[in-house]
């Protein structure tokens, strides 16, 4: 009796929502794809596979991995992005700039601090300062910048990356988008645009043009199946020696407990330091955000402007307060990302915030806008389909198929999966 | 072409052409035009040393890139300007007509292959490609907001992009499993590029050559020989000869496209646009379907996009995905240009094509030049860092060196300044507040009987009707 | 009314609201069309005779039921008033009617068929038209230009039209009769003195004229008029009621929302009276005048 009622209501649904219902069904063929695939099952019609193929276990994880430590980065810049629009009404294409130039400050600090820490800093202190730019000077390698070598550098980078992108934020809100307020949405975003131009070509400008390599190795963390269990090391090679039987004392190897799998022996994922501080970072941040925006004041007043659309109509032009509130931490949070992901990366040129703008719009889009929540949603979401993708369709679509999913969501549910709805 | 008055037409020929002159917008394109050809004959004058030719050579280069701007920015002023359609995707409707003029045009044997056929046929397949893919578009895009359109025509141009990068579209054969289709070998050729031996800059040269694919490996025609010689005697290069060429038909194009535009938007037609771009309710409740108006106004749009886009790129012979061209940047210098002009007028979208590509785009350089040539000597510094370094020691000029050599980074913070200037202080350009009259005939010339019992009172109190305005000759003639 | 009256599952399942864009709705099958619009038709009225018939109409915001259950029907060629104290639902359901919003349940049909679910510009093509409370002239328009805009079907909407050499000469004609039509509308309306100017410029009474004369222009069968003579002098309503009584009498069905009782009691010969978004009554003016409950719905809300 209650199975029909809810069959009946989920005919309803369907019948009112049917290009949702048939997206749904989409992914749920590809779910189902997904599982035959790792399981090695495969349907075939005379020639051609229908469902199915193979797929090793680890390949799906190294991606899902992939997925969520861009999607934490793209979530990260997409919080700021989701609250400049709600809050103050424009869609600000300048974005993806305020996170380059929060990695390039940020970096040039690290690669200062790095530089001192290696020795190198005489005569090459202008150098280290604009990140490389030059012919001459220490490369990536020689200051080995990251988390587990170097913690200060990337620390003192991140709290620069943020510092100088709030302080960017701000100055250009005063002189670009405070005389701006009272004009329409669709103004600003065109000043924004010319915002993002003169910012990006100014760092080319101080930074120069080209693509520098930031990082050079740095430690890693695999997780491996050995022999039937699962344990930790830092080398491939320790992997190897210990299937094999015999570890050297010297490397770092651990078994977990627990799990048997027979002879299990393959690599199951591998991460590295950078990938690792990326989304403890960010992973960080978001938990530093949400319990601001629940705790403080400023924080409820900042969520009913966001939330609540007829709210902020009614009580007007958000207040000055609100707006800096904004900035700061979008701006801020644009700052850490982009210092982040260049770390992750490993590279950094004058356009990683621009290629990255439109995954950031489509995860503040997917999530909805004006919801932080659905920022992080959105961004994990975007991330993980553009690495997932990679299972059914080649490298050089898979950022296409991230666009294609924010397309979709805008012509089926503009709203995104939280929006209109309150962000806690 | 004037304003929303029309001309007077006693008087003579010459008193009506000073009168066009004057108030008219040829008038307005002749006055500005030629000041920019007098500041850039200035600037060849005083830069680096090249006579004659250097300054032809200059001017020929102004007006080809505002040619190919003004073409463009028509074409985006259909969109945004008539139809108040927020597309910047440009770029990737570009793309599209141009790599479909290449597929189509390109010899069969070439790499990658194309279909070898005529150059008229590849600029109505890309024109034809560039409409489709804007009726595509549409599905989705144009019921959405404007911000949203915006994205989602960046993204697809983003993709279009992408994909001619793709390995994926380098070699493939069309057709390949269908029975009873012939199999057709095609290829983007991914990032190495495509080849486009055949392209609008032949017929040119055949006017001059008579190989005109291969100059080089022919002789000259008798009209080359005369023009290229009598050029050449007054120190003008003969490839500067050839782009001069071109450009006036470039020229011819921007004429068209501008007579085009005119004609929709002096029209039923481009009243419904005028309506659905201000109130898309109003619209509807009239009983216009403003869904089919936008499809179609966007389609026509994004045809000459692709044809613009033919014309800008196909003459290098060559192109890749790599190219400035296909990338969005290249759709806001557009759009950049349209905003200075002014949004939804025709004459603007000339003028801001070419104060742009004049002032902006190739200015910078030009002034770069001369100041290196003046005050900078030795070689400029190639790094920031060693641009900044001597400023310790109070010594400016490597800096100032520095700052000339990467005059091209520069002039795109001026290009935002100028943006976010426009946006603050005049949104609506230089033309953008004149508001032109959208029907195909004279609205306020009647020909009925005028009522001959003297002036009416009016029912709120007003002023009487005006019997003042004089009776025009005929209609306006679009 | 019938037990056939279409509850709003059944409504949205035969696909009258099926689409969030609004496509054109699959109209339910001819029987229980036919039947419905037929029950939904006052006592005393024939069918036949019904221009709009409206049945059942709800839609709720946010929680708050605008409309609830409204059901009403049009005489042709009548003067027919809709009123009721502010916030009765009045502009939602013309709002219903012209398909500007999705009803969430109810049936409209105009002239015999179903025209629920429909798009705006359909239904403004099937002869419907409405005017809007707070005018919207198209301010960047002049005036000429407005009212140019209204008739339907201008060759010159064809963009082949408009363009091709050959054609243009033919979308000119089209237009110089037009343009003759719009001065004698402008002339009737007393508005010709403001041909040239922009739509922006106009008075509030002076744009409210505009309004009626550009859904005028439409060459409606059926007019819905929103507050239609607010700001304009009493002379010039008179001279323009008249004008609504010729075109009455040529067969133009009038829907009319007025604050004026007067003009209501004095023109129009059946009045439907809304409140909180149902109808509370019916009938001709002077049964509404006398009627309790009409009476108290606006005391209550002090008008």
């Amino acid at each position: 009796m209650a199975a029909t009622e809810r069959v009946a209501d989920l005919r309803l649904e369907v019948a009112e929502r049917p290009k949702t219902a048939l997206f749904g069904l989409f992914v749920l063929g590809l779910g189902v794809d997904l599982l035959l695939k790792v399981l090695g099952v495969e349907v075939t019609v005379g020639s051609t596979t229908l469902v199915g193929g193979t797929l090793a276990a680890s390949r799906l994880i190294t991606l899902v991995w992939d997925g969520i430590v861009v999607g934490l980065g793209i979530g990260l810049a997409g919080i700021g992005l989701s609250m400049t629009y709600s809050i103050l009404s424009f869609a600000n294409f300048a974005h993806g700039d305020y996170i380059t130039t929060g990695a390039f400050a940020g970096w040039a600090v690290a690669w200062l601090l790095a530089g001192l820490g290696s020795g190198v800093l005489d005569g090459n202190i202008l150098y280290l300062l604009t990140v490389g730019f030059g012919p001459e000077g220490p490369s990536a390698a020689d200051l080995s910048v990251n988390a587990v070598s170097n913690p200060l550098a990337v620390v003192a980078g991140l709290v620069v990356a943020v510092a100088a992108t709030v302080a960017v934020s701000l100055v250009l809100d005063r002189l670009v988008f405070r005389p701006m307020r009272d004009q329409s949405g669709i103004a600003v975003l065109i000043a924004s645009i010319g915002v993002a131009l003169a910012l990006r070509y100014l760092l080319v400008f101080v930074f120069g043009a080209s693509n520098r390599g930031l990082t050079a190795g740095g430690p890693k963390l695999i997780l491996a199946g050995v022999s039937g269990n699962v344990a930790l090391a830092t080398e491939r090679s320790t992997i190897i020696l210990a299937s094999n039987g015999g570890v050297p004392s010297d490397a770092f190897y651990v078994e977990l407990p627990g799990v048997d799998f027979g002879s299990y022996t393959a690599e199951i994922l591998s991460v590295t330091s950078a990938e690792v501080t990326l989304v403890v970072t960010s992973l960080v941040l978001m938990v530093a955000l949400h319990l601001t925006l629940q705790r403080t004041k400023l924080g409820k007043a900042m969520r009913a402007m966001a939330d609540n659309q007829d709210l902020a109509r009614v009580t007007g032009i958000p207040t000055e307060r609100v707006v800096r509130a904004t900035w700061v931490i979008g701006g801020g949070l644009a700052g850490a990302s982009g210092f982040l992901m260049a770390l992750e990366q490993g590279t950094l040129a004058y356009n990683l915030g621009w290629v990255l703008l439109l995954l950031i719009f489509a995860a503040v889009i997917l999530g909805g806008i004006g919801s932080i929540y659905g920022a992080m949603v959105g961004g994990l979401l975007i991330g993980l389909t553009q690495s997932v993708s990679l299972v059914w369709i080649p490298s050089s679509f898979s950022t296409a198929a991230a666009f294609a999913i924010m397309i979709l969501v805008l012509v089926i549910r503009p709203d995104g999966l939280f929006g209109g709805v309150t962000t806690a | 072409m004037s304003g929303s008055d029309p001309p007077t037409t006693d008087g003579s020929v010459r008193d009506r052409l000073r009168t066009e002159l004057r108030e008219g917008d040829a008038g307005l394109i002749a006055v500005v035009m030629g000041s920019i050809y007098v500041l850039f004959t200035i600037f060849a004058v005083l830069g680096p040393a090249q006579g004659v030719g250097g300054v032809v050579a200059a001017l020929q280069a102004v007006t080809f890139w505002t040619a190919l701007y003004a073409m463009l920015v028509l074409a985006l002023n259909l969109h945004w300007g008539y139809a108040g359609l927020f597309n910047i995707g440009v770029a990737g409707f570009m793309a599209v007509g141009v790599y479909t003029f290449a597929a189509i045009t390109a010899p069969t044997g070439g790499t990658p292959p194309g279909l070898g056929l005529p150059l008229w046929v590849g600029v109505v397949g890309g024109m034809l490609m560039a409409a489709i893919a804007g009726a595509v578009i549409s599905l989705p895009a144009l019921r959405l907001r404007a911000d949203y359109l915006a994205i989602v025509t960046v993204a697809f141009s983003e993709i279009v992009r992408l994909s001619l990068l793709s390995t994926t579209f380098e070699q493939f054969t069309l057709f390949a499993n269908v029975p009873f289709l012939p199999d057709i070998p095609l290829g983007s050729g991914a990032g190495r590029g495509i080849n486009i031996p055949i392209n609008p800059t032949i017929p040119v040269k055949s006017l001059y050559y008579t190989n005109p694919g291969n100059p080089a490996s022919g002789s000259r025609t008798a009209v080359g020989e005369a023009v290229i010689s009598a050029f050449g005697a007054a120190g003008v290069r003969e490839t500067v000869v050839v782009s001069l060429t071109y450009t006036l038909v470039l020229i011819a194009f921007v004429g068209l496209f501008y007579w085009l535009l005119r004609r929709i938007g002096n029209s039923p037609f481009g009243r419904v646009l005028k309506a659905i771009r201000e109130d898309e309710l109003v619209a509807n409740s009239l009983g216009k379907d403003t869904r089919l108006f936008k499809v179609k106004v966007f389609m026509v749009g994004c045809a000459l996009m692709g044809l613009g886009g033919i014309l800008w790129e196909t003459q290098k012979g060559y192109t890749d995905p790599t190219a400035t061209t296909f990338m969005p940047i290249q759709t806001f210098y557009i759009f950049i240009a349209l905003m200075i002009g002014g949004a939804g007028s025709n004459t603007g979208s000339v003028l801001g094509g070419g104060l742009f590509a004049s002032l902006l785009f190739l200015g910078p350089q030009y002034v770069s030049r001369i100041f290196s040539k003046y005050f900078v000597s030795g070689d400029p510094p190639t790094t920031f860092v060693a641009a900044v370094g001597p400023l310790g020691s109070l010594d400016p000029g490597p800096l100032f060196a520095y700052t000339l050599q990467n005059v091209s980074s520069l002039r795109f913070v001026l290009v935002g300044v100028v943006l976010i200037l426009l946006m603050q202080y005049r949104p609506t350009g230089l033309l953008g507040h004149r508001k032109e009259v959208a029907a195909s005939i004279d609205l306020f010339d009647r020909e009925g009987p005028s009522d001959s019992d003297g002036p009416r009172p009016a029912a709120d109190g007003g002023r009487p009707p005006d019997r003042s305005v004089p009776p025009e000759g005929g209609d306006r003639d679009e | 009314m019938s037990e056939d009256r279409p509850t709003a599952e059944a409504a949205e399942a035969s696909g009258a609201t099926a689409s969030a864009d609004g496509a054109a709705a699959e109209r339910a099958p001819d029987g229980t069309e036919a039947t419905s619009s037929e029950d939904a038709v006052r006592d005393g009225l024939d069918p036949a005779d019904a221009s709009l018939v409206v049945d059942d109409l709800a839609k709720s915001f946010g929680g708050i039921d605008a409309v609830d259950e409204v059901s009403f029907s049009v005489e042709r060629g009548s003067l027919t008033g809709l009123i009721g104290p502010n916030g009765a639902g009045k502009s939602t359901t013309f709002n219903l009617i012209t398909g500007v919003h999705e009803p969430d349940g109810g049936r409209v049909s105009f002239e015999g068929h179903d025209i629920t679910g429909y798009r705006t510009a359909e239904i403004a093509n099937e002869g419907l038209v409405r005017t809007f409370q707070i005018a919207r002239e198209l301010e960047e328009m002049t005036v000429l230009e407005n009212l140019m805009l209204a008739p339907r079907n201008q060759s010159g909407e064809k963009l082949l039209n408009a363009v091709a050499p050959g054609l243009r000469g033919s979308v000119k004609a089209e237009e110089r009769e037009l343009r003759e039509e719009v001065w004698e509308t402008l002339e009737l309306f007393e508005i010709d003195h403001l041909a040239r100017e922009h739509a922006g410029n106009l008075s509030g009474g002076q744009r409210k004229l505009l309004e009626l004369a550009r859904a005028l222009m439409v060459d409606p069968s059926m007019m819905l008029l929103d507050e239609p003579f607010a700001g304009v002098n009493p002379t010039l309503e008179e001279k323009l009621l008249d004008r609504v009584h010729e075109l009455r009498e040529a067969g133009l069905t009038f829907l009319l929302v007025e604050h004026d009782m007067d003009l209501i009691m004095e023109h129009c010969e059946h009045v439907i009276v809304m409140h909180q978004g149902q109808v509370l009554a019916e009938g001709p003016p002077a049964e509404i005048r006398s009627n309790e409950r009409v009476i108290d719905a606006y005391l209550g809300e002090d008008v």
